[in-house]
């Protein structure tokens, strides 16, 4: 650990002294390459609240634009103590943990339904938690013990995911947005929501998104029980899955 | 070339020899059956274009009523033909008299069959020298302005409005570009029909509609007579529509198109059926055009992993290479697909990396093969990704590949921005001339880890084609036995749009296209 004391209440950015305020910016701006333009870079800076802004390279894109690599120091402190960040609450279990609490506590096969719904056909996420290969030597949900696991890849609609997780029984449905381009996940995963509603089905499964631009707090204002971002694991979905179960006596 | 990875050629023969079985025993299947997106194809190409009030397309709306009146198994370019003969009629207005309700082609009295063979011959013949004209014309720009240095820098435009995807790619082109791709909105692939005129708003991507692709075509002539080189456009032909896309591509002098055999079967689960039929027709309509075809053996990766799967590339660049070869689709024009797609974490990972993308050079010598940058282990940290795409751009300009897909630091984040094209292309151009002769100076040492993994993916690659050529392709990938996917012969998309051609089906432009003249 560092060896000077953060002031929890007043915390700035850090370059290579406490407090320095130093950050790294680039952004393009619609100007001819030359010094006006890094002049405007500048001064964008110091509006933004950044002191002693410092152009250390400018690119000319070629269709009269320039891009800067910026570096400066930020004039603001943030109070870390008054921060909380809605998150889902669940301690962190391998997938031996996980198979172990299905065995003894659950005492069945928990179904798992997955799937990347809508338009959308990036099925990397939900492959990574499903598949037996995993990611990154996280193996998938198809690999564990205790848990039979359908991924339906992707463009798959709600109302099929629907009439899927009747036909298995599924314990919990695993949703996944990566485009977000116009908000596009979001309709979708409200269309989920409210088709599960009007069914008499929402209270029956559990029900999680995940995707790059998901967060906790957004899954849980769309109607979801979780929502995983970036670094989510089949054994993090599994853990909140099992032990909502628990809770809501789904076993 | 002397094979570096000690290759054996008795097994790239064989390897050959596998995929050539596959492709045949699918091609009866292909000779005999018809879909209603070939027929729309044949509508295109006979000149019929635009929508009706509720935007429907006319080669909808004729094929449509053909195939409603019960006649789409003689083709829709014989009741086309019939009605030229009858009224004296072009085809569009034809199409547009049927969108109307105003004729039944079916109804109209047979006519004598020379006549319409000859009428329907004559208007093919007319796109088929516009088309051979565009080839011409695009070799006469090569000539004139030059061309990039191989590997050709491929970027992609994807901001959903096509005049926004204008100053994108101008810009991309000043920066460096060689090939500007406008990706296709999400899942449009599925549609059953081709959307009409410029279109400015799409998820992911930019519609691919005939009017996009000429005012892209338009830009970048523009641009690249600013540059000095010819600069090529690309989309995507594939899904539902592709042999339409093909042509409309060929119409507006496109010269690049994604266009995979199997790749709407696996990953977009279109029907087989359906599939095998419209590649066909799409890649004799690329091979006439002198379009490069880009296959998609990238995709099995973002799926399956690299390492174990590789062979399943290399089978795939075999069969790709085979189906185009029975449409007339020279290997110059075949840009086999691969992915630099390795977990960074691996030790040695850049030695397998090479191994694969040499051995894909060894191979298909005259191809200009595609190389896809690193997607599925980027993280975010663009910093980290820049040296992903490093790597990636080293291994490209060591294995002499033909097009490469710049990888971008922000792959994972959003479609790239201005500025993240301009420090992709620096990254390649930085390296791509630091390195340029270096396949040429270094050599690999033999029975060393680079040699021996290629050895064993060629190896594994023809046991699976073995394999694949025993069983026939449509039971293997009913069995989930190639790119893990099952599907069935009867499942998917699109199967109610084949059709069995009658004894005296007839559509001009195979013969006109398949008869040399290339």
């Amino acid at each position: 650990m560092a060896v000077e004391k953060v002031d929890l209440a007043n915390v700035k950015p850090y370059g290579d002294t406490l407090n320095d305020g130093m950050i790294q910016l680039s952004f393009t701006l619609p100007l001819p390459y030359g010094e006006e333009a890094k002049e405007a870079a500048r001064r964008l800076m110091l509006k933004m609240g950044l002191e002693e802004p410092r152009v250390d390279n400018a690119m000319d894109l070629g269709i009269g634009y320039t891009y800067f690599i910026v570096y400066a120091k930020s004039s603001h402190s943030i109070n870390y103590n008054a921060i909380k960040v809605p998150k889902v609450e669940v301690e962190r279990m391998s997938k031996e943990e996980v198979e172990e609490f299905i065995d003894k506590k659950i005492k069945r096969e928990v179904v798992i339904l997955g799937a990347c719904t809508g338009s959308d056909a990036h099925t990397v996420g939900i492959d990574a938690i499903i598949n037996m290969k995993g990611y990154q030597g996280h193996y998938g949900l198809e690999r564990y013990k205790g848990i039979e696991a359908y991924n339906l890849g992707s463009q798959v609609e709600n109302e099929e995911l629907i009439a899927k997780a009747i036909e298995m029984k599924a314990d919990a449905l695993l949703v996944s947005q990566v485009v977000t381009q116009k908000d596009v996940h979001i309709n979708n995963l409200t269309n989920l929501i409210e088709l599960l509603e009007a069914e008499n089905l929402r209270d029956k499964m559990i029900v999680v998104c995940g995707g790059p631009r998901i967060s906790h707090e957004l899954a849980k204002e769309l109607g979801y029980d979780a929502g995983f971002g970036t670094n989510t694991y089949a054994e993090d979905v599994a853990a909140f899955v099992i032990h909502e179960m628990l809770e809501r006596n789904m076993v | 070339m002397e094979s570096k990875l000690n290759l054996d050629v008795s097994v790239i023969e064989e390897a050959r020899r596998a995929s050539r079985a596959v492709a045949e025993e699918v091609q009866p299947f292909i000779d005999e059956h018809t879909t209603v997106s070939v027929e729309r194809t044949i509508a295109r190409l006979l000149g019929i274009d635009g929508i009706d009030e509720v935007d429907r397309p006319l080669p909808n709306i004729i094929v449509k009523h053909v195939r409603e009146n019960g006649g789409l198994s003689e083709g829709i370019a014989y009741w086309i033909g019939n009605a030229m003969v009858e009224t004296g009629k072009t085809p569009q207005e034809i199409a547009e008299a049927v969108s109307r309700e105003e004729i039944v082609l079916t109804e109209i009295p047979a006519q004598n069959r020379e006549d319409v063979v000859r009428a329907i011959t004559t208007k093919a013949e007319q796109m088929v020298e516009k088309i051979k004209a565009n080839r011409q014309h695009r070799e006469e720009m090569i000539d004139t302005l030059g061309e990039g240095r191989k590997p050709l820098l491929y970027l992609i435009v994807a901001s959903g409005n096509i005049y926004e995807d204008v100053v994108q790619a101008q810009a991309a082109v000043r920066q460096g570009a060689d090939i500007i791709a406008v990706i296709r909105s999400t899942a449009q692939s599925l549609l059953d029909y081709v959307p009409y005129g410029p279109t400015t708003e799409g998820f992911g991507g930019t519609y691919a509609t005939q009017e996009n692709f000429r005012i892209m075509r338009k830009a970048l002539d523009e641009v690249g007579e600013k540059v000095d080189r010819y600069i090529r456009l690309c989309n995507y032909c594939s899904g539902l529509c592709m042999p339409e896309i093909a042509a409309m591509g060929a119409i507006e002098r496109l010269d690049v198109m994604l266009n995979d055999a199997l790749y709407g079967i696996l990953f977009r689960d279109i029907n087989m059926k359906r599939t095998f039929v419209d590649q066909y027709f799409s890649r004799m309509i690329n091979g006439f055009a002198g379009i490069i075809i880009n296959t998609g053996e990238d995709n099995y990766l973002t799926t399956a992993d690299a390492v174990e799967e590789a062979h399943t590339v290399v089978a795939s660049q075999f069969i790709n290479e085979q189906f185009a070869l029975k449409a007339g689709l020279p290997e110059e024009q075949m840009a086999l697909g691969h992915a630099f797609e390795m977990d960074p974490e691996m030790t040695n990972g850049f030695l397998l990396e090479l191994a694969q993308a040499q051995m894909a050079r060894e191979i298909f010598p005259k191809a200009p093969l595609k190389y896809m940058p690193p997607t599925k282990f980027m993280t975010g940290n663009i910093f980290k990704g820049h040296i992903q795409d490093a790597m990636f751009n080293l291994a490209a300009i060591w294995t002499q590949q033909g097009i490469q897909l710049l990888g971008m630091m922000t792959e994972a984040n959003h479609t790239p921005h201005l500025h993240d094209r301009a420090l992709s292309i620096e990254n390649a151009k930085y390296i791509f001339n630091n390195c340029k002769d270096i396949g040429d100076e270094i050599e690999f040492k033999k029975d060393g880890i680079i040699q021996q993994r290629a050895q064993k993916v060629l190896g594994d690659a023809v046991d699976l084609l073995d394999q694949i050529e025993e069983d026939g392709i449509f039971k293997t990938i009913e069995e989930g036995r190639f790119g893990g996917v099952k599907r069935s012969q009867t499942g998917g998309k699109g199967l109610d749009g084949v059709f069995e051609k009658s004894e005296t089906y007839f559509n001009p432009f195979i013969d006109l296209m398949m008869g040399g003249d290339q």
